[in-house]
């Protein structure tokens, strides 16, 4: 795995820049329906910012926050996310059709927060399998073959 | 953006390609790689698709080069080459799709054309109903999101089976 970086500079930046990273993460989510982004390239950023954790402040950190399974198990729940949103307004109409979702809103707007909702899930998908695929693939202690 | 500037990025795409291919070293193949990213990304800003140039700069420039890097601390950093016999098969190949692919460019309409087929077909109705049927400016993301959500649910599914495949193939002899 890899080890905490020498340098003080590059650690003390890298906690600063972690949370704003993942801020930036929230906005292109949420900005998604005015401008360029939404879901995926949330999620990347998200996942970027986890892994840009372990690759400066070392394992330790890095550990305490994430865990493989649950991130399997979030990844899995954004996958979800979007079909039950999908299945939602399915009831006399057809599938993913968000004008139909039970929500308090005009038909225009629900299709509107469908999309919000199916991003969010997109982007939990996304974040989370990146996350896995670094923590595997760095993981070098634990080698299969080894 | 200007004809020569982007002939340079197009010419710089080529280029960095090459160098990927080529190097021995495969830590400077996998960063010459994200620069081919990166630049990839600034011509899809050029051509005024921003929403993919986004995606582009993310994941072929960002996250795809540390994904090759930590894939890297498990094998070797020298490139083995094809034995040689194979590097004519390769060749061949190479050559025979890319000739292909010249050939039928000419059969594409030119770029920005508003009278071609795939411009006149659905994506009329998407631009002038999107803030009309979805309230969402971004046609992009209400197409991706809403009119063909179909699409982004099954390309969702498939990146969570990535994860899921990759989790299983390089889990730990302990779970």
């Amino acid at each position: 795995m890899i080890e905490r970086h020498d340098s003080l500079v590059v650690v003390t930046f890298v906690r600063v820049l972690i949370p704003l990273v993942q801020l930036f993460a929230l906005y292109v989510l949420a900005y998604g329906h005015y401008g360029p982004g939404g879901g995926f390239q949330a999620g990347v950023i998200l996942g970027a910012s986890y892994i840009l954790m372990a690759l400066a402040l070392g394992r330790e950190p890095f550990e305490r926050r994430v865990n493989e399974r649950a991130c399997l198990t979030i990844a899995g729940a954004g996958v979800l996310l979007y079909l039950a949103t999908g299945i939602a307004g399915f009831a006399g109409g057809t599938l993913l059709d968000y004008s139909r979702l039970p929500l308090p809103v005009s038909p225009v707007k629900a299709r509107y927060f469908g999309i919000l909702i199916i991003e969010t899930g997109v982007a939990a998908a996304v974040a989370a399998t990146l996350v896995v695929l670094f923590c595997r693939l760095a993981d070098t202690e634990h080698h299969p073959d080894a | 953006m200007s004809e020569p500037l982007f002939a340079a990025l197009l010419a710089l795409l080529v280029i960095l390609a090459i160098v990927a291919i080529r190097a021995g070293d495969l830590l400077v193949a996998v960063i010459v790689l994200g620069a081919y990213g990166f630049v990839m990304s600034l011509i899809w800003t050029t051509i005024g698709a921003v929403d993919v140039a986004f995606t582009e700069a993310v994941v072929g420039a960002g996250v795809s080069t540390v994904l090759f890097l930590a894939a890297l601390l498990r094998t070797s950093r020298r490139r083995s080459p094809l034995p040689g016999k194979l590097r004519w098969v390769a060749l061949g190949a190479v050559t025979a799709v890319g000739a292909l692919l010249l050939a039928v460019t000419g059969a594409l309409p030119p770029w920005g054309d508003a009278t071609a087929a795939p411009a006149t077909h659905v994506s009329p109705r998407y631009i002038t109903e999107t803030m009309a049927e979805t309230a969402t400016p971004n046609a992009v993301t209400s197409v991706l999101a809403d009119y063909r959500a179909y699409d982004t649910l099954i390309e969702t599914v498939v990146i969570f089976s990535a994860g899921l495949g990759g989790w299983l193939l390089l889990a730990r002899r302990d779970q």
